[in-house]
């Protein structure tokens, strides 16, 4: 058989790699093993090169960039309201929490004030947001460690968070429900209902998930000990979410930098004592409650608090349709916000939140004009799974399923 | 321990590392001088009284019309007093700037896609390659005379095809 240039190139790529796999691979020591992209445990399109010897792991190489869109570059050339509905492709398990970092960083670069009712909206639904991610992350983390049933229980709970979104937003995912200002429109009628009977429903179905799962013999096998990362550890990699708080760091935004009033809401939040697969699993089942907390407290607000949904600066937000009819402002107003947009001062901004998997942060400058300058979303899977490698050292090929689950990476959000 | 201002403790520690300094939006930006990036950092995160120990992110900017053209910012966050800060760096075509990775080992990708999107070289990075965009790429699609358009994507049969017609960023 010849040799084709389509094999020398192949030879070429492993070349670049060579200086992160052992000298022990070079000599035939120890095996290279591709993993990904299209693997079912790697959670989308996350491609692991793994040194192994035997069957323990020496080496994780993560090669990502496979979903890269350039959502960044794009929001360049759009304007601010339609450069949000990008945001929600980010992440397509937390879509309101990129919304909601945008909207952000876009009010504190041009000043917008937020009505208390959009605030309170605003955190509802981010802890919807939370919740129905988490649902996500617990089905198939378990059904990656081979507890098929939690994903059938957690689709089904997650079904009732969707229909929720639709309710509000009229899209089951991609909402682009907030916006600069405020919300895209107030509560419908059934939301709250539904919310309530959400919250009635859920806590018992969490500890069935517990049941299932927390003093499970082989799911405390699977999980104990397996991928520990120290404090010291994930604060040098930049961790966050659930990832940091298991090892002990008490950091979270919400109560460290609160936004939308998250510091006028009681809950508690969790901390890890080993930071393993284990304790990581009991932080995110314990947050699950926690922003059960917090939806039952917005929700009880929601029902004393009206007022607007969106700021009244006409600038920045379109008026009522009643108005158009009455007031000739109120039409210009309207007709510069839908063919121009609105400008925004130069400047730039950082505003974080915290997103279900971690520290999501936008930096935002303006240039003046009515499209961003530069818009950069620190996304937190971008930076957890640069950790992989870190937690997988020395473990069986088998746990390292349970490792990338444990870190609940979206290929979406870290390759933007 | 009482957290001390970054400004003053930079000018005292660094006096010709801090060239100007910004206060926006109740964000003090630092622009700091590029060769000194690092050991400004290292201060920042090891000194009493300052401990900005959490690198949030790192981003690459091009100003284009500008001189100098680049921008590199870096987001620190003290989790021991809960504030923040913004140290940038002004950087020309070509110009490269110090490695952060030594004193955050999460700074490495990030570092790698201001690379891989700016072009924007760091000095001691452990493993500079391009990070999202595909090894082989050509141009660096953050630059602001980098053209968005749509593109026919690239398989083996048409590769060359496609090369030849590429609006590069070149010339």
């Amino acid at each position: 058989m010849t040799i084709s240039p389509e094999m020398t190139r192949w030879e070429g790529t492993l070349d670049e790699l060579k200086h992160l796999v052992s000298p022990r691979a070079l000599t035939g020591e120890t095996v290279l093993l591709n993993m990904g992209p299209q693997h079912p445990s790697t959670h989308g399109v996350l491609r692991l090169l793994l040194e192994l010897d035997g069957e323990q792991i020496v080496t994780v190489v993560p090669d990502i960039g496979y979903l890269h869109t350039g959502i960044e570059k794009n929001m360049e050339s759009k304007r601010y309201e339609q450069a949000i509905v990008m945001t929600d492709r980010m992440d397509y398990l937390a879509p309101f929490s990129n919304n909601l970092v945008f909207c952000l960083a876009i009010e504190k670069l041009a000043d917008i004030d937020v009505p208390e009712r959009a605030q309170i909206i605003r955190v509802l639904v981010a802890e919807l947001t939370r919740l129905n991610s988490h649902l996500v992350w617990l089905g198939t983390h378990a059904l990656d460690i081979g507890a098929m049933s939690v994903l059938l229980y957690a689709f089904r709970e997650r079904e009732m968070i969707l229909d929720m979104f639709e309710m509000i937003s009229g899209q089951r995912m991609m909402g682009t429900y907030f916006r600069p200002g405020g919300v895209w429109r107030d509560i419908t009628s059934e939301f709250l209902p539904a919310v309530e009977k959400f919250l009635d429903y859920l806590p018992g179905r969490i500890d069935e998930y517990e049941a299932l799962l927390t003093k499970n013999p082989l799911w405390v096998d699977r999980t104990q000990g397996i991928g520990v990362i120290t404090p010291e550890d994930a604060i040098a990699l930049g961790l966050g979410g659930a990832i940091l708080r298991a090892s002990g760091v008490n950091f979270d935004v919400r109560k460290a930098v609160p936004y939308s009033g998250y510091e006028t809401y009681d809950f508690d939040v969790p901390l890890g004592l080993h930071g393993d697969t284990y304790d990581r699993y009991i932080v995110r089942v314990e947050e699950m409650r926690q922003s059960l907390r917090i939806i039952r407290q917005a929700a009880e607000r929601l029902t004393k608090v009206k007022g607007p949904f969106r700021t009244e600066n006409r600038k920045f937000a379109p008026p009522p349709r009643a108005e158009l009819g009455q007031s000739m402002e109120a039409v210009i107003h309207h007709f510069k916000l839908w063919t121009e947009g609105f400008n925004v001062p130069r400047g730039e901004v950082q505003v974080m939140v915290e997103s279900p998997r971690g520290v999501l942060a936008c930096y935002l400058s303006g240039d003046g004009g009515n499209k961003p300058h530069r818009v950069h979303f620190r996304t937190p899977s971008f930076v957890n799974i640069q950790a992989i490698p870190y937690a997988a050292r020395g473990h069986l090929i088998a746990d390292l399923v349970a490792i990338i689950g444990t870190f609940d990476p979206v290929l979406g959000d870290c390759d933007r | 321990m009482q957290p001390s201002d970054p400004v003053a403790a930079l000018r005292q520690a660094f006096p010709k590392a801090v060239q100007d300094v910004i206060q926006f939006r109740g964000e003090t930006t630092i622009i700091i001088d590029p060769p000194q990036i690092a050991r400004v950092a290292a201060h920042l995160r090891d000194a009493e009284g300052l401990k900005y120990n959490f690198l949030v992110s790192i981003v690459g900017v091009d100003y284009l019309p500008e001189s100098p053209r680049f921008a590199v910012d870096y987001h620190l966050h003290s989790l021991i007093f809960n504030q923040a800060v913004r140290l940038k760096v002004r950087l020309e075509e070509g110009q490269s700037v110090p490695s952060v990775t030594p004193l955050w080992s999460g700074a490495n990708w990030q570092e790698r896609e201001v690379y891989d999107m700016f072009g924007i070289t760091f000095e001691g990075h452990p493993d500079l390659r391009r990070i999202l965009m595909p090894e082989g790429w050509d141009g660096f699609p953050h630059r602001k005379d980098y053209p968005l358009g749509y593109e026919v994507v690239q398989f083996s049969f048409n590769f060359d095809e496609i090369n030849r017609n590429k609006p590069y960023a070149k010339e």
